[in-house]
């Protein structure tokens, strides 16, 4: 991307973050109608977190790589396990890439 | 609202890091941060660039994952009914995550309270400026860390940390399980359209099961 494109990119996303985040305190007296929209709303953290962060984990330079020496998917494992333990993103973040650099080290 | 701090701080440094080692300039990373001011949308957004990307879909994706923006707002509204548009203009620029989740419990607590946008004021302006500092701090180490460090696997694992937490409930695991699955099945899809086509494909899963669940009790 060239950096106009960037600029271009940064501020649709900003303007665009803005109105959601602004829509229904403006719309305040009309929230009840939404319902609908309201209950797919609920899924949609849950849903796009992991459509963005298993690519991340499963596919190598485009190709999808389940083995024990694909140091990003173990890693990943390892960060499910201590965000259910601990709660916590610093611990979750450390322990993922602990694990990631241990197996570079091992494989290298 | 003080515990909340320690947390943010390390996620605003990643966010700084990770942006600027794509290779975006440190000024449009500030930029970002501070027009977007949405951490998490920014990550992901970095990610998508470093992988070729095109625009809109970088864009597309930011906003779906600022969706949950909307929820917050529908969730706060009620509490800032009665301020002028000046005021509402201005509390929505600062509605993030922590923001609140911090009003919204002291609101529950106490419905009746007076000078709710004082308070709101306060809280979301500390977490704001938290969050601008610790950008700065990753902008200005992000240069400095060499890249067999990896750090930009750290996105994918605070995406981890905040899924995992938010997984509560059946139809949740659903959504994230059928959205995992899609983006796999998804990956060559052009312009990395995969990731808006598994969250649509979650969000039905999820409301798919609840339906479900709703008409069997009732």
């Amino acid at each position: 991307m060239t950096t106009n494109t960037i600029t271009l990119t940064i501020i649709a996303i900003g303007v665009g973050t803005y109105l959601i985040r602004l829509s229904f305190i403006w719309l305040a007296d009309r929230v009840d109608k939404f319902a609908y929209l309201q209950k797919a709303l609920k899924f949609v953290p849950v849903a796009v977190l992991p459509a963005i962060v298993m690519p991340a984990l499963l596919c190598h330079d485009g190709a999808l790589d389940i083995s024990p020496g694909n140091g990003r998917l173990v890693g990943g494992v390892v960060a499910i396990v201590v965000a259910r333990l601990t709660k916590n993103m610093l611990w979750t973040t450390i322990a993922g890439i602990g694990t990631l650099w241990l197996i570079q080290a091992i494989a290298g | 609202m003080l515990p909340i701090l320690p947390g943010l701080i390390p996620f605003a440094t990643i966010s700084g890091i990770a942006t600027v080692e794509t290779g975006i300039p440190a000024h449009l990373a500030l930029a970002f941060s501070v027009i977007s001011y949405s951490g998490t949308a920014q990550m992901a957004a970095v990610q998508l660039i470093g992988a070729g990307a095109s625009a809109i879909v970088v864009v597309l994706t930011a906003l779906v994952i600022n969706l949950r923006f909307a929820m917050y707002s529908a969730s706060i509204a009620p509490h800032l009914r009665e301020l002028s548009a000046r005021w509402k203009r201005a509390l929505a620029y600062l509605l993030a995550d922590q923001a609140y989740a911090v009003s919204i419990t002291r609101f529950a607590k106490d419905p009746g309270r007076a000078n709710k946008h004082w308070f709101f004021l306060g809280a979301a302006l500390t977490i704001w400026g938290t969050w601008q500092a610790g950008t700065i701090v990753g902008i200005f180490l992000g240069a400095r860390v060499p890249e067999s460090w990896s750090l930009d696997f750290a996105i994918p694992l605070t995406f981890i940390a905040v899924l995992v937490p938010a997984i509560r409930e059946h139809a949740a695991l659903v959504a994230a399980g059928a959205a995992g699955l899609i983006s796999i099945l998804a990956a060559d899809l052009p312009f990395n359209l995969g990731i808006i086509v598994a969250t649509t494909g979650g969000i039905l899963a999820g409301m798919l099961v609840e339906l479900r669940k709703n008409r069997a009790q009732g």
